[in-house]
């Protein structure tokens, strides 16, 4: 905090005297002592270390409010190497070092996604941007993973499936988590030590994830990769295909090396553009899950977003005052025109209310904090409510009506994909039909894939929004195999639940009867 | 009758990518009639120094919103924050019939934003930083 015995002539660098600049005579509004440097909100002049603490202290306090992260548990951090994230990382490393009382108490780990091949960066190009994220990911001291995104190609459909979710914890259990672990602590000797245990289980952990070693992606994934994202037409729909593929790469990571969270550099001023273009992409029925804190969408790992409260221009500054390392990776939509999709637009339209109204940004913030998630009847649900191949929310098309526009749609395509019978009948279905489990395999393979266009299958399990970016993709066929595979597979799943729904029992029905 | 300026000129969060990717640049501003102020030093830059997509990085008078300014490591707002916490917020009304894609002339607010800070007039040996925040995240 400011000192109070400060030296109250400190010069700013190049200021030659005060006269040119008669407001920098303010005094920061918190310590009312030293000089201010920046301006939070509309007319809070800040000095550097008011500035800090206010900073620090909105991290922290985003994580305690939400109680979400236990003692002990596994997080992963997702870098992309842009300021957010870069000072999301920052954050928690300081909060690690702190002593006993304050310190952090989960341990992470940093992924880095390496998404040059999508924006067809060249392999020299990429390696150079490598170069650059090493060290620094190295300097982080914790477990890091570099993938490529390429990877995606060689993922199992079975990151497309809900596990089962968790039981979300009471406040009673959170307080027992901590106090049992600060007893345990207490009980090592480890308080406040140099190497709590999390600490000294470190070291014999290898430090470099063996797939992270300058091993160059298969050139047949890069290349497909290129290809689809090449082939999409709308720079909105590649925005969000990217982020789709991403997250599930992320999640996948996350599995694989047993992490049970996620922690994306989402800022209030990103969350707040997003929540704007996720209402224009249809995505309205998810907002709770998208600009929320916590999205437990995906079953057994969460992700949260502890940076909503931080607006860009605090990340901007406090990366700049405080030298937080960042790299600069160019996106799909670097320079891109302002109306080039819908996520800029509405970037454009908010920051430039934002210059005029200083309030825009952080009520759009509020009012997604006050979006409240659908409550889900329970873990039984999950299995039986369907949710989005893609994106894993509720499906929430009806496609049996044709009333609705969109029934209208989808229905009008398939009018049109079955006139030419003869020929789709003739057209076997890509890779294998049926999984192993599945004792019937003529009669199964040929009645789900009785209409085929692979491509209603895969769009009738698709969410609205899903639905209306795969329209820019001209061939579904492109697309990473896991999903392909999954659409099959479900689609088949449905279609046998079909026709054997006279022989179950209704379980629920009897149970009641007979009770 | 101003005199020649040396300043430092320097850009970070991705806007360095319209200036051939250089972020540090020592320019000496010409002596000229009228002396140097931000909004003299933006047109300058936007002669001399930004090699493309103008529209990326200037709007109208100001730099385009989301483009913070820092002069001497410090916010440019610190220049006019006295005057913006006077002026009177505005009523939801006159937002709605606001063309926001124009220039933002409709309002009874002030004019264009960013009026005070553009007047600031630079010294010798100022160091004057943009940061694109639009980039990345």
């Amino acid at each position: 905090m400011c000192q109070v015995g400060e030296d109250y002539g400190e010069p700013a660098p190049g200021e030659p005297s005060p006269a040119p600049r008669p407001s920098r005579e303010q005094k920061c509004v918190k310590c009312k002592e030293a000089q201010p440097v920046v301006v939070i909100r509309a007319g809070d002049a800040f000095c550097r270390d008011c500035f800090k603490a206010f900073y620090v202290h909105k991290f922290r306090a985003m994580l305690g409010k939400n109680r979400l992260i236990f003692p002990g548990e596994k997080v992963l951090l997702a870098w992309s190497g842009g300021p957010s994230s870069s000072s999301m990382v920052w954050q928690v490393l300081e909060g690690l070092s702190q002593d006993s009382a304050k310190r952090l108490r989960f341990v992470p780990g940093v992924i880095f996604v390496d998404e040059g091949a999508a924006f067809g960066k060249s392999l020299e190009e990429r390696s150079k941007t490598l170069a650059e994220v090493k060290p620094i990911l190295q300097a982080t001291g914790l477990p890091w993973h570099v993938v490529a995104l390429e990877e995606v190609f060689s993922l199992p459909p079975s990151v497309l499936r809900c596990s089962a979710q968790e039981p979300a914890g009471s406040e009673g259990a959170y307080k027992a988590a901590v106090d049992s672990f600060l007893q345990q602590q207490h009980v090592l000797g480890a308080g406040g030590g140099p190497g709590p245990t999390q600490g000294k289980e470190q070291p014999p952990q290898p430090r470099l994830d063996p797939q992270s070693l300058a091993r160059p992606p298969a050139a047949a994934q890069t290349e497909a990769l290129s290809q689809l994202f090449c082939s999409v037409r709308t720079l909105t729909a590649k925005e969000e295909l990217l982020q789709t593929l991403r997250t599930h790469l992320i999640l996948h990571m996350a599995r694989a090396h047993g992490y049970s969270k996620v922690m994306t550099g989402d800022s209030c001023t990103r969350l707040a553009i997003k929540l704007m273009t996720n209402l224009a992409l249809g995505r309205g029925a998810f907002l709770a899950w998208d600009t929320g804190f916590s999205d437990e969408r995906h079953g057994d790992v969460v992700v949260v977003r502890p940076m909503r409260d931080h607006t860009l221009k605090e990340v901007a500054f406090y990366n700049r005052l405080f030298s937080v390392p960042s790299v600069f990776t160019p996106a799909v939509d670097t320079k891109a025109p302002e109306k080039a999709s819908i996520h800029r637009l509405m970037e454009a339209f908010l920051l430039r209310l934002q210059t005029q109204f200083p309030s825009t940004v952080s009520t759009v913030y509020r009012t997604s904090e006050k979006l409240v998630k659908a409550p889900r009847d329970g873990p039984a649900a999950s299995d039986s409510s369907p949710c989005c191949l893609l994106c894993m929310c509720a499906l929430d098309v009806d496609a049996a009506d044709s009333a609705t526009a969109f029934g209208a749609q989808t229905s009008s395509h398939l009018s049109q994909m079955q006139s030419p019978t003869p020929l789709t009948e003739t057209r076997t279905p890509p890779g294998p039909c049926c999984s192993p489990g599945v004792g019937r395999v003529q009669g199964c393979g040929q009645g789900a894939c009785r209409r085929e266009d692979p491509q209603a299958c895969i769009e009738e399990q698709l969410c609205y929004s899903c639905r209306v970016n795969m329209k820019d993709l001209p061939s579904l066929d492109l697309l990473p195999p896991y999903i392909l595979a999954e659409a099959q597979l479900r689609t088949q799943r449905a279609w046998v639940l079909q026709e054997i729904r006279d022989c179950l029992i209704e379980d629920s029905d009897d149970e009641a009867g007979q009770s | 009758m101003a005199a020649p300026l040396s300043v430092e000129v320097e850009f970070g969060g991705g806007a360095e990518l319209l200036f051939d990717g250089i972020k540090k640049h020592q320019v000496t501003l010409p002596g000229q009639e009228e002396p140097w102020d931000i909004r003299n030093l933006l047109v300058w830059i936007k002669k001399n120094l930004l090699k493309e997509r103008p529209e990326l990085f200037i709007q109208g008078d100001s730099v385009r919103p989301g483009i913070l300014v820092l002069i001497n490591d410090a916010d440019w707002e610190l220049l006019s924050v006295s005057s913006r916490a006077a002026s009177p917020q505005p009523l939801l009304s006159q937002l709605l019939g606001w063309n926001w894609e124009g220039s933002p002339e409709g309002l009874p607010l002030s004019s264009a934003p960013h009026q005070g800070e553009l007047d600031y007039q630079l010294q010798d040996q100022d160091s004057v930083l943009f940061i694109s925040t639009l980039h990345g995240g």
